[in-house]
Formats: C-alpha cells, structure tokens, sequence
C-alpha cells in the first residue's frame, strides 16, 4: 500500500488521479484542494459569464468522482512545505502528512505588474478561479464599463464572456497585437478586427501608468474610465513548494517526460511545469488543459509503479471569439518557410522546415485541423506523405495506403 | 467491443453512409424531411485518394484518446469503450477536433463538436452507416 498525495485540484491532479488507478485501486490518494470546489474546468468560467455552462455543468468529473475513485480530498487547506527527506508535506494548519509518492500540481496564478494607484481601485479582479469569475459576476451590472489589462487568452475570453453583461469593454495589452503569444501580426490583426466588430475596443501598445480612483492613464497619455477592473497581464507557475525543496526549477518546474520532478519520488504536472516542446526542441512553460490533463495522466501511471512518458508535447490552442475560431500548434523555428492561403475571413498558415511541418496557425479553418496537429506532434517526414494535397485540406488519404490500412482496418 | 472497420475495396463511394449518419441522428424519422435540401453534418466521411480509391472515415474508438484527455469541458468520456461526447457539456471550443490525428471529430451545425457515438445513442442501436451501405464497405465487429 503507498500513499499518494497530490498538491492541487485542477485537471492536471484529476489526471494523476485516473493515471494512479489505472495501476491499482488499493491505495489511499490525498488531494489537497486551497479551492473549495471539486475539480472544474477552468477554461471554462468564461463560458459560465456567457452562459454556455453553468456550476453544475463545469466539473470536470461527476458527483461521485472522488468516491469512485478512492480519494480523499482535503479542501481549504494549503501545503506549505514539502520536506523531501522525511517524505512528507506540511499543511498551513501545521499538520503533516507522510507520502511515497506526491504529485505536485499547483497551478499558476496571476501576475500583476506594480502599477501606480492599483490598490485604491476598488473593483479590482483576476481571471483564474471560479471564485475570481463569482465575484465579478456580482460586480458587473449592465451599465458597467470594463477595462482589462491584458489581451491574452484569458483577457479575451474574459471580454468574450462579459459582453452580453455590460455596457463597455476596453483591453489594453503593452503588446502591439492581440494574442501576441499564440499569433502573428496578421492574424492577430484579423481575430482583433472580428472582436471589434462585436464591440470589443482595445488600446493596444500601451499599457495603464496610474490609476486614479476609476479612472487610468495610459502611458501614452490617453485616459480610460472605467468601472470594474480585470487584471489579465499574465500568470507565473507556482514553483515555490518545489524550489523550497531543492527541486530544479527554472521558470517553472522542471520535469522529464515521465513528470518526475528532480525530487526523489515527487512528482510534477500542469501549468506549473516546464517541459519539452518537440516542435521547437526547446523546453518551456506551456500551460494548456490537454497537456496539463496528459502530464497528470503519466505522473499517476508512475507514481503507481507504471511506465507513461508524454514524449510529445508540443504548445497548440483552439481558441475561438464570438463565432470566428483559431486553431494554433506548434512552433516556427528560425528559418522556417511560411505557406499561406487567405481571404478576407479565413487565413492559413502553415510553417515548414526540414521536412517538417513546425507549426500552424489558421483562422476561420477548424475542419479536421487534428490530422496537420499529429503532423507536427509526430514530426512526420513531409516527403512520406502528399503535401500537396495536405496543403488544401486535412485528410487521411494524403498520409497513404499503409497508415490508412492501420488506422482504419485495425484498433489503435 | 465491436468497432467500425472499413474494406475499401468495396467501396463505390456513393456516400450514403453520410446521408444515412445525418438521418440516423437527426432525432427525425422521416429521411426527406430530416435531410431534403438541408446541408448535412455526418460523423463519417467518405475520402478519396490519389487513385480514386474510396472509403468511409469515423471515429477509430482509439483505446488511448487524446480527445479525452484534452476535453476542457469534460465532456468527452469512454462509456465502455466507446468515445461519447456530452452535449450538453459541450461549449463548442474544438480542441478536440484540434487534437484528434484521425479527422474524426467535427464541428456539428449549433456550433458544438459532434463525432460517431456508433449509433449508441439514437434509436439505431447499431451503426446506421453500416446497416446502409449497399456494397458491405463498412463492417461492424469485433477485432483485436
């Protein structure tokens, strides 16, 4: 009998869980939980403002979820130490609890940048947590005018899901362009004219200098008035229990494919890893839901005494605005070749270097996008397969016989 | 479990396996009604390749689903085997279609992701495309 204990909540914990019992269901798991909600989707609470989804429809598993699966689950509670040595981890409470294996799956949380004033706005908000969206759910009413520091994925997600709620929304970004970590300036330049036409403004290139009272100034000069505030800058991994240990942490914790940490039997997951990109060859912070769930998935298997690598992770988004999606994956190296089609409403990138397709970004263009995905995941030789015909749509019959033989005559 | 295997050497790629998932799953039981100039939304598709060989794609039921597993809204579960999407769960963002390696997930007509339940979830019981296709280029059994 071992004792797992997993530090966190989110989808990355609920994936060591599944992992752990795909091994064995003798053992005691201990989940401590600082959210007092069982596991949900995170991504999702913008869907809950817009109301797409609902506190019911948001959990990630069922009712019985953690009774099914034998799992204890302290809530309200924080680790606030883990003691490598003596194999065990220290609660905010001052209690202990002893553990063979642990995972440590704690998240990240927001960054907010100093800025002058900040503290005397009064209607001031983070965007991460269910309890974050609740309370800015009570604090918008239809009259609101909102401005969101950040036009990131989580500040446009957040001005999607308010729209509907208020009278004004404003994002600004220090960053010429909207979604500056997942797309170029052309396709950013189509995704921020779509929001625009659904009555998102942005104030792009210049971020809020000052705050006074309800009202920012911009370091261009320009002032915004606003209401209610979301703070949407950019979030940090949660390393600090790791680091405090002696693990190996650079700006998020390190683990190998098989999510150990460089702590004996202490494993990691999520958004507060930093791990191997294969489409880049470089390792870096890629928080995202499936490769959070997958990585919780391979730390169970482990932890329980299993073999699971997640040997291909690369970064990769759909993310989509009022209508217009955007799938993106992948990377483009230095050197790489661009293929582009576009019109007006659509456009497809496609980014190739040695035989390989890096990386991609289409927006407008959602079908079957997961056969040029597995391209880039699997670095499948372009000269294996008809490019060509990859090139003007996704399909199987380009990736020949063989590979179609086995996908469709046999179970994978 | 039984899973949906094709032989595409019987295929003649009249695509009636996409009119018959259209039907099946509609909710409607009457075919012109549910499918008479209405652009149809069907979980498998006929392809062809470079030599004019066709054949039926669908969900594979893969034992190791990266839809899944990269489902943000937890609405893609394996119910004894079987890939099933909770649309009501659904938000529509589409990763899994973003993920899925085989084409095999795909944008439905609200907006939502739709992919082959096998039929196990509408009055069929059993695959629709399978019972429809006139030539047995789709077969519905078990292999290991």
């Amino acid at each position: 009998m071992k004792r797992y204990v997993i530090i966190g909540n989110g989808v990355a914990a609920a994936g060591c869980i599944e992992g752990i019992r795909s091994v064995e269901h003798e053992s005691e798991i201990t989940v401590i939980s600082a959210e007092e909600h069982p596991v949900y989707c995170r991504p999702l609470i913008s869907y809950y403002l817009e109301k797409k989804t609902d506190l019911q429809r948001i959990n990630y598993r069922s009712p019985a979820f953690y009774a099914d699966n034998g799992v204890k689950v302290i809530y309200g509670k924080s680790v606030t130490k883990i003691n490598a040595d003596t194999r065990q981890v220290t609660l905010n409470t001052g209690e202990t609890l002893p553990y063979d294996a642990l995972c440590n799956a704690t998240g990240s949380a927001p960054f907010v940048p100093p800025m002058k004033g900040l503290e005397k706005v009064k209607k001031q908000f983070t965007f991460m947590t269910l309890d974050d969206t609740l309370a800015l759910e009570q604090a918008v009413t239809p009259e609101s005018r909102v401005l969101i520091i950040g036009a990131g994925l989580i500040g446009l997600k957040c001005a999607e899901g308010l729209h509907k709620r208020v009278a004004e929304i404003t994002v600004c970004d220090l960053a010429p362009r909207v979604l500056s970590s997942i797309l170029d300036d052309t396709c950013a330049a189509m995704m921020q004219k779509h929001l625009e036409a659904n009555g998102i403004q942005f104030c792009l290139g210049t971020s809020a200098s000052e705050f006074t009272g309800n009202k920012a100034k911009m370091q261009d000069g320009r002032t915004i008035d606003f209401d209610v505030l979301v703070l949407a800058v950019g979030v940090r991994p949660n390393t600090a229990l790791i680091q405090e240990a002696g693990g190996k942490v650079n700006r998020g914790i390190l683990v190998d494919a098989k999510c150990s940490t460089s702590l004996p039997d202490v494993y990691a997951a999520g958004d507060c890893t930093e791990y191997h990109d294969v489409s880049s060859g470089t390792d870096k912070i890629m928080a995202l839901m499936p490769n959070a769930y997958i990585q919780g998935h391979a730390s169970g298997v482990n932890m329980a005494g299993g073999s699971e690598s997640f040997d291909c992770a690369i970064p990769m988004n759909s993310i989509g605005f009022f209508g217009l999606h955007c799938h993106t994956a992948g990377s483009q190296p230095e050197g790489c070749q661009m293929l582009e089609e576009a019109d007006e409403e659509h456009i497809k990138r496609l980014f190739v270097k040695d035989d390989r397709l890096t990386g991609f970004m289409l927006i407008g263009h959602t079908h079957r996008t997961g056969i040029y995905t597995a391209l880039v995941r699997n670095q499948t030789p372009l000269s294996t397969v008809d490019f060509e015909r990859l090139k003007i749509e996704p399909q199987i019959a380009a990736l020949g016989k063989e590979h179609r033989s086995r996908v469709l005559k046999g179970v994978i | 479990m039984k899973r949906i295997f094709v032989k595409e050497e019987w295929c003649l790629g009249c695509h009636l396996c996409e009119y018959n998932c259209a039907f099946a799953n509609s909710g409607l039981t009457d075919m012109v009604k549910a499918l008479k100039d209405k652009k149809i939304y069907p979980r498998v598709r006929v392809e062809t390749d470079e030599d004019g060989i066709t054949y039926a794609v669908s969900c594979r039921h893969c034992t190791n689903p990266l839809c899944v597993k990269s489902c943000i809204a937890g609405a893609l579960s394996i119910q004894d085997g079987v890939i099933q999407i909770d649309h009501n769960k659904c938000v529509g963002c589409l990763t899994c279609v973003l993920v899925c390696p085989h084409g095999a997930v795909v944008e439905d007509e609200k907006g939502i992701a739709q992919k082959c339940e096998l039929c196990m979830k509408n009055s069929c019981g059993a695959p629709a495309c399978v019972a429809g296709c006139p030539n047995g280029a789709i077969v519905y059994e078990e292999r290991e």
